[in-house]
């Protein structure tokens, strides 16, 4: 089992929706992506107890970054969106997108409600 | 050895259950991104502490240090990660059960068992820090009705605590099943479900980690 790719869930699709899918990763490749959700994990710490950095302009960009990363890996390699269905990926991503839509008018809008009363 | 799985299929061929659970994953962020932009209004706008990142002082004289402790947050934020590591491989052992194993890594590997106990486990010790930091945080004075920031942070972290608790209950009704008839590949699907809403709630807690704790 050790090198065997761990196929696609047969129950949930039919044959001819299957051939749309690829294989699942293999645990190995399961490891890598929990070392590598650790190792960012531990660089956003890292980050946060360097005074010069958290004062800098990159500070915040840089862990929206780093946590973007965290976040396709995991929804594109242990919720297997990169091999899955692409109808999965549109019922996902355009919620996402219209969340991510809101929150940003929402930001603005109080942002600005805010500027305008001076507070 | 487990019966075959009813299938639902839908004229797109997929399973209307994988479907509904996707569907319901893309509202659930909905919910959570509603409850993010409300904690990012109010951010910086209490007009007393205790504050997340600066110390503050009471007219009565009363100091408050900062109250988000970090290193306790970055633990059980492993722990979660971890925790998702931990139920891929559940569902790689549930979809090889029939693969036959030779060896001991093999045999460990493909027991799932093991890796819904080790997921289920680790939501546990999740939901353990956040019991600790809300206890931590109340008898330092913040409480949901002191300021802003304590009524958008408890909201916030309180449902997604009621999330990972459903994961865990979840996850143990599986290991019941487990345990009573053995999960095989016909139940990988029902395995993929939780394994997608257990992974959805760990993707949330990436962004609350990083937008409530680290950005100050």
């Amino acid at each position: 089992m050790a090198n065997e790719p761990v196929h696609s869930d047969p129950a949930a699709t039919t044959p001819h929706a299957a051939a749309h899918e690829h294989h699942h990763p293999t645990w190995q490749t399961y490891v890598k992506v929990g070392a590598v959700l650790t190792a960012i994990t531990v660089a956003e710490v890292w980050a946060y107890y360097i005074p010069s950095l958290v004062a800098s302009r990159i500070f915040v960009p840089m862990l929206l970054i780093m946590s973007a990363v965290k976040f396709i890996t995991v929804v594109m390699f242990y919720m297997h969106l990169k091999y899955d269905h692409k109808l999965f990926r549109v019922l996902f991503t355009g919620p996402l997108f219209i969340a991510a839509l809101t929150l940003l008018a929402l930001m603005f809008l109080f942002g600005q409600l805010a500027a305008k009363l001076g507070r | 050895m487990s019966a075959p799985a009813a299938h639902h299929y839908t004229s797109t061929g997929l399973d209307s259950r994988k479907i509904a659970i996707w569907a319901f994953i893309g509202s659930e962020c909905m919910l959570f991104v509603s409850l993010i932009s409300t904690y990012l209004i109010y951010k910086g706008k209490s007009l007393v502490g205790p504050y997340p990142h600066e110390a503050y002082t009471s007219p009565t004289g009363q100091t408050f240090p900062p109250i988000l402790d970090i290193p306790v947050t970055s633990a059980s934020t492993f722990v979660l990660l971890m925790s998702s590591l931990a139920m891929v491989l559940a569902l790689a052992a549930v979809q090889n059960k029939e693969v036959p194993k030779h060896t001991t890594g093999d045999r460990i590997l493909g027991s799932s068992k093991l890796w819904l106990w080790m997921t289920a486990l680790l939501g546990t010790t999740f939901l353990g820090f956040q019991a600790y930091e809300f206890t931590a945080f109340v008898n330092e004075g913040l409480t949901i009705r002191t300021n802003l920031f304590g009524s958008s942070f408890f909201t916030l972290t309180g449902f997604h605590g009621a999330h990972v608790t459903a994961g865990v209950i979840w996850l143990v009704s599986l290991l019941a099943i487990d345990y009573r008839r053995g999960l095989g590949p016909n139940d990988a699907l029902n395995v993929d479900l939780a394994a997608l809403y257990w992974h959805f709630v760990d993707v949330v807690w990436i962004v609350i980690f990083t937008l409530v704790y680290l950005i100050q």
